[in-house]
């Protein structure tokens, strides 16, 4: 399938030398969400304000929809919307003339029942004639989905879409986002919330320094580089670990009471029968057994610290 | 062209200014009455007619030109150094707009703005002195290339501004100096000769003398330097947009 949004050695450099993008190359499939997790300052907003039109690349090339984004502009920003990682809004406006605004800024004539739908899926109609400043924190960043949707994208940039939201502001974007993409929008979004990445994304990047470390299909991800851990809790507890365990390279807690044993689900042989039985064998009592896997964030937070 | 672009963002300047009426169309008109009052009434009832034309109506065009002068750098300015200020601009930036036609948005209700307000001053300014325009069309003709020429130099000073005090540097400390000495109140053949010569270095002599000789076929310069004079102002405020849009000068890192 051919991508909507490409991407290819993008590199940039701002004035002051700071080294922002290091050839960064990456095709977003049309109708995927793909959660771009990184740092602050890992480069994820300039990559962003690059596709967009707010910075210019210093090399490298970016075509949305089979589009270049510096030679045909027109066609590439007529598809995107954007919402910005701040709040940035005019403080006097009124809600409806503020997303009347972006449609008309974006070149669509004028479509008052488009925009009554799209201000209703962000329950936001009972507030259209208010003025932006007296409205919350969550209700302005409804607004700036709103006006990032007005003129009917098929591509979505939301960079930290829920960064200061509440939980349940945060679960109603999911959903909207999610409902986005039933009706064929792209979206891409960045965040530092691993557990954001991990509820709605089709596909996750890392990117940490200017540098895209991977990118890989969220379950991918973490099927390859997910790690499972047995924790065993002991009816007693013991000094060291016995000789008679060592082939596992068990974890013994401070305390003396647990025992962890890290391995690969995947493995045909994961070592687990055996370790029971030696444990067993070593005269050792469980009290409890349980299992658990690493999440997206631990997988993000070792491949930046690997790096 | 997208000429919804054109449309939202003139109608978004020109409705900024419509919600601050006030501040807009009454605050320039009252100071122009102020001037009529004192200079005109006040001081010119005690001054000779200057070239055949009474003191009150020979300020006029001169008053008139400082309020559209200011009027267009401040709405302007302020127009696009706004965006900025709020980091709304962005949107303007991602939209799929030219820079010509975020300059007929921004530009264009500037000037607007200071076209109306050239014209109620004239209209309030009848009210003081009997006035009367010797060639309409011209005195149209130098009123929206003022307007539009000081409206893109604003946009400049917008763009280039990166507090509100540089935003206020330029209007305060070089447009205002410069009218008040460009032959607002007097005639530049009043002064002594050696200041004559220095006067003609200062731009707003000839926007004010061609704008005067409309009036009352009276004027410093002649009409076609005059003419020149706002159409290379115009030339050279364009050229100076483009080159800060195609370098994205303060716009774009």
């Amino acid at each position: 399938m051919q991508s909507i949004v490409s991407i290819s050695n993008l590199s940039k450099t701002y004035a002051g030398g700071h080294h922002a993008l290091k050839d960064v190359t990456l095709d977003i499939a049309p109708g995927e969400i793909l959660a771009l997790l990184g740092p602050n300052g890992a480069g994820k907003t300039t990559l962003i304000s690059i596709i967009c039109g707010i910075v210019k690349a210093s090399s490298g090339s970016v075509t949305v929809g089979g589009h270049d984004i510096v030679t045909d502009y027109r066609a590439t920003r007529s598809m995107i919307g954007l919402v910005p990682q701040e709040l940035t809004l005019g403080a006097f406006d009124t809600v409806w003339n503020t997303l009347c605004f972006s449609r008309g800024l974006f070149g669509k004539k004028p479509n008052p029942e488009h925009l009554e739908r799209l201000l209703r899926d962000l329950s936001l109609w009972g507030k259209k004639d208010s003025e932006l400043m007296t409205l919350s924190g969550g209700m302005k960043r409804r607004v700036l989905i709103g006006k990032a949707l007005s003129h009917e994208p098929s591509v979505l940039f939301l960079d930290e879409p829920t960064a200061g939201v509440d939980v349940e502001l945060r679960k109603d974007m999911w959903a909207l986002v999610r409902r986005l993409r039933e009706s064929g929008v792209t979206i891409i979004l960045t965040t530092h919330y691993i557990e954001e990445a991990e509820a709605i994304a089709d596909r996750v990047g890392v990117i940490n320094d200017g540098e895209l470390l991977l990118v890989d299909d969220k379950l991918a991800l973490m099927h390859k580089l997910g790690k499972r851990q047995l924790i065993a809790e002991l009816e007693q507890a013991v000094d060291s670990v016995p000789d008679a365990l060592a082939h596992w390279s068990l974890d013994l807690s401070a305390d003396g009471s647990r025992l962890t044993y890290t391995y690969d689900p995947h493995n045909t042989h994961t070592g687990i029968s055996g370790l029971l039985q030696a444990i067993r064998e070593a005269g050792m009592v469980l009290k409890d057994l349980r299992t658990t896997q690493s999440s997206l964030e631990e997988i993000f937070v070792n491949l930046v610290k690997s790096k | 062209m997208n000429t919804y672009a054109v449309r939202v963002i003139y109608k978004y300047e020109m409705l900024r200014a419509w919600e601050t009426l006030l501040q807009s169309f009454a605050s320039p008109v009252l100071s122009t009455s102020l001037y009529f009052v004192v200079f005109g009434s006040a001081i010119g009832s005690r001054i000779e007619q200057i070239e055949g034309v009474s003191y009150g109506s020979f300020i006029v065009p001169g008053l008139m030109m400082l309020a559209l002068l200011t009027q267009s750098i401040s709405n302007a300015s302020f127009g696009i150094y706004f965006p900025k200020f709020t980091g709304t601009i962005y949107e303007v930036m991602s939209a799929p707009v030219s820079f010509f036609e975020i300059l007929l948005g921004y530009v264009g209700a500037a000037a607007t703005k200071s076209l109306l307000i050239g014209l109620i001053i004239l209209a309030t300014a009848g009210f003081f002195v009997p006035l009367e325009v010797a060639h309409p069309v011209w005195m149209m003709g130098f009123l929206v290339l003022t307007c539009i020429s000081f409206s893109l130099f604003g946009f400049i000073i917008g763009l280039w501004a990166d507090n509100f005090e540089k935003l206020q540097l330029i209007p305060l400390l070089v447009i205002t100096p410069l009218v008040f000495l460009g032959g607002s109140f007097y005639s530049v053949s009043m002064l002594p000769p050696a200041w004559q010569t220095v006067t003609l270095f200062n731009p707003v002599v000839y926007l004010i003398s061609g704008f005067r000789w409309s009036f009352f076929e009276v004027s410093d310069v002649s009409v076609g330097l005059s003419l020149s004079m706002v159409l290379m102002f115009l030339a050279a405020c364009l050229l100076v947009v483009w080159w800060m849009f195609k370098t994205g000068y303060r716009l774009k890192q």
